[in-house]
């Protein structure tokens, strides 16, 4: 049974009990993403305090990958360096990409290496990069916040990413 | 043969099982050497021997352009292409086999329909109101979405019951001396639902309205006879129907076939061309520009006579008894809930459900890991689905080559993954 090989105990226990789910203030960004080819969806929100990720919140509906992909993604960014964060979605990404080949560093990725397994399944890698996708925008467009001048038009907070079924 | 396999459909015996040694590809196995369990033909139908060897001979014997070589083997392959229209023609009802117009599948076929009322004769103006449904797919909505967006015209639509039926209740309102065009699917890709065409067309016909009939999941399942239907344009897909994909059909009424303006422009359907301006063909060729699909047009008749020498009868009498069958063997599944209606009463052979909370793409993937293959998402199906409140669903869909066990196979199959999210 290669089932196991996609649906990791990991997998299923974030599934269950996803971690910082819901959606919280303060924040500086939301963005809406959706996987067009299923409907899932997901509304994250980003705060950052510098150079800090001091709060991903964020509602989602989708498969148990899509699911567990945000929970996992929260707990790798959350209190850390936004350059933290962004070395993961880099590593994390790679991953999906590698069809099963990739042996991920786990001091970078933790709970994530339990994705290998999914990456060999070219049609739920989607589900798993949907919630790293939607960070990755937010989290550039707030940083973008930072740098303009106060009371400066804000691009548009909430964007949809255009669809490539 | 045993009983399983064996029903009585008129006084014809149906033999499930013979069905199945033409379809090859029903022998593979997949994953950990699991036997290949398809309930995916509302997706794409499986293709028999009969049509497969259409498709070789066609390109090792006779493959040459069509009416315009003038050699022996481009007479044959024009022979060929054109002695399958005549068959398609017979098939559904067509008097005339020239209103047969050959396109890529059904969404060209119905975007056909809705750029040829953006202008000419027939083209649409502010005010002018297009009716559609909401159960129907997005190659029904979208063009006619575009249509209105290109013409300033209004779209409109029929909702859908909580039993996954078309509610007719406003009809009179919604379809009025301002429609123009309304456009329906004739069996739901979704809920499975077999429309009141009848009824639609008496309403629309009496304004003064064109009825186009998306009968994509139809023509495959049921005896369809487009002239007692009663509708204008009627579209729909090989690749749905034991043919090849790249083919697709639309029927039109003569008259306004020829009355309506030229779609795609280019080879084949000119009559003569200046610097200035062309003159079109005539029917069916002013509709079929360029070098068409012209094996896959020659596998489309090969499939036509697979399916008329089972008959049409008889292929819908199999398909009501394995969805009668399939919808008792689902409604045992606790936290199952069906998209449309529950009962083989005026309904096709899809069925979309839910499963308790279990995405539809987890249901799908321990289905697959049992060979069970399913399709899970919105079935581009998206204002439907949000009408029963649900972003996407899992659905099985049988065919004729689909058997008792296999519906078994699928409910052992759901009952696994409600232990693995449990």
């Amino acid at each position: 049974m290669q089932l196991e090989s996609m649906y990791q105990e990991i997998i299923l226990d974030h599934y269950r009990k996803p971690h910082h789910k819901g959606l919280r203030e303060p924040y500086d960004v939301e963005v809406h993403h959706v996987n067009p080819t299923c409907g899932d969806e997901i509304t994250l929100r980003v705060k950052l305090d510098g150079d800090t990720v001091t709060d991903v919140s964020y509602d989602s509906a989708g498969c148990s990958i899509s699911q567990a992909s945000a929970s996992v993604l929260t707990d790798l960014v959350i209190g850390r360096a936004v350059e933290t964060g962004l070395v993961a979605h880099g590593e994390f990404l790679a991953l999906m990409q590698s069809k099963g080949a990739a042996t991920p560093d786990e001091d970078i990725l933790e709970d994530a290496v339990a994705f290998t397994g999914v990456s060999k399944y070219p049609a739920r890698v989607k589900c798993a990069l949907l919630s790293w996708m939607a960070w990755k925008d937010a989290t550039a467009q707030a940083r973008e916040k930072q740098f303009e001048p106060a009371g400066g038009i804000s691009p548009a907070a909430a964007s949809t990413p255009e669809g490539t079924s | 043969m045993n009983s399983d396999s064996m029903t009585e459909v008129g006084t014809i015996a149906y033999d499930v099982e013979q069905l199945r040694k033409d379809f090859p590809i029903l022998e593979r196995r997949v994953h950990d050497n699991q036997s290949l369990v398809y309930l995916d033909s509302a997706n794409t139908s499986q293709k028999p021997r009969q049509v497969l060897d259409a498709l070789a001979e066609f390109y090792e014997q006779h493959n040459s352009n069509i009416h315009r070589a003038t050699h022996a083997l481009g007479e044959e392959a024009t022979a060929g292409y054109e002695d399958a229209r005549l068959k398609v023609a017979a098939f559904i009802g067509a008097p005339d086999p020239e209103t047969v117009i050959f396109t890529k599948n059904s969404t060209e076929a119905l975007n056909l329909v809705a750029n040829v009322m953006t202008w000419g004769p027939r083209g649409l103006k502010p005010g002018d109101e297009v009716v559609i449904t909401e159960m129907e797919h997005h190659s029904n909505i979208v063009p006619w979405q575009i249509l209105c967006q290109r013409t300033g015209a209004t779209l409109r639509w029929f909702g859908v019951t909580d039993d996954g039926r078309l509610d007719m209740s406003a009809i009179d309102e919604l379809i009025n001396e301002r429609t123009k065009v309304v456009s329906l699917v004739h069996v739901s890709n979704v809920l499975g639902t077999l429309n009141p065409v009848a009824a639609v067309v008496a309403r629309a016909h009496a304004v003064g309205a064109l009825v186009v009939l998306d009968a994509s999941q139809s023509v495959p399942q049921l005896p369809v006879d487009v002239d007692a239907l009663g509708v204008d344009f009627v579209a729909f897909t090989g690749h749905k129907m034991c043919g090849p994909t790249g083919i697709g059909v639309l029927w039109g009424r003569r008259e306004l076939l020829e009355e309506l303006p030229p779609f795609l422009g280019g080879g084949e359907m000119i009559e003569t061309v200046t610097m200035q301006a062309s003159t079109y063909a005539g029917l069916p060729h002013k509709y079929e520009a360029g070098t068409p699909p012209i094996a896959q047009v020659v596998g489309l008749g090969a499939a036509v006579d697979y399916l008329s020498n089972i008959g049409m009868d008889a292929v819908a009498a199999h398909e009501k008894q394995i969805t009668a069958y399939a919808l008792e063997a689902l409604a045992t599944v606790s936290g199952l809930r069906i998209l449309g209606p529950t009962t083989a009463v005026d309904r096709g052979g899809a069925i979309s459900f839910t499963l308790g909370d279990i995405h539809p793409h987890d249901v799908a993937q321990i289905l697959d890991g049992y060979g069970v293959a399913v399709r899970a998402g919105h079935h581009c199906g998206r204002p439907i689905h949000q009408r029963f409140g649900v972003s996407a669903s899992t659905r099985a869909s049988s065919y004729l080559y689909t058997t008792q066990s296999e519906i078994d196979a699928l409910v052992v199959g759901l009952e696994k993954a409600k232990r693995f999210f449990d």
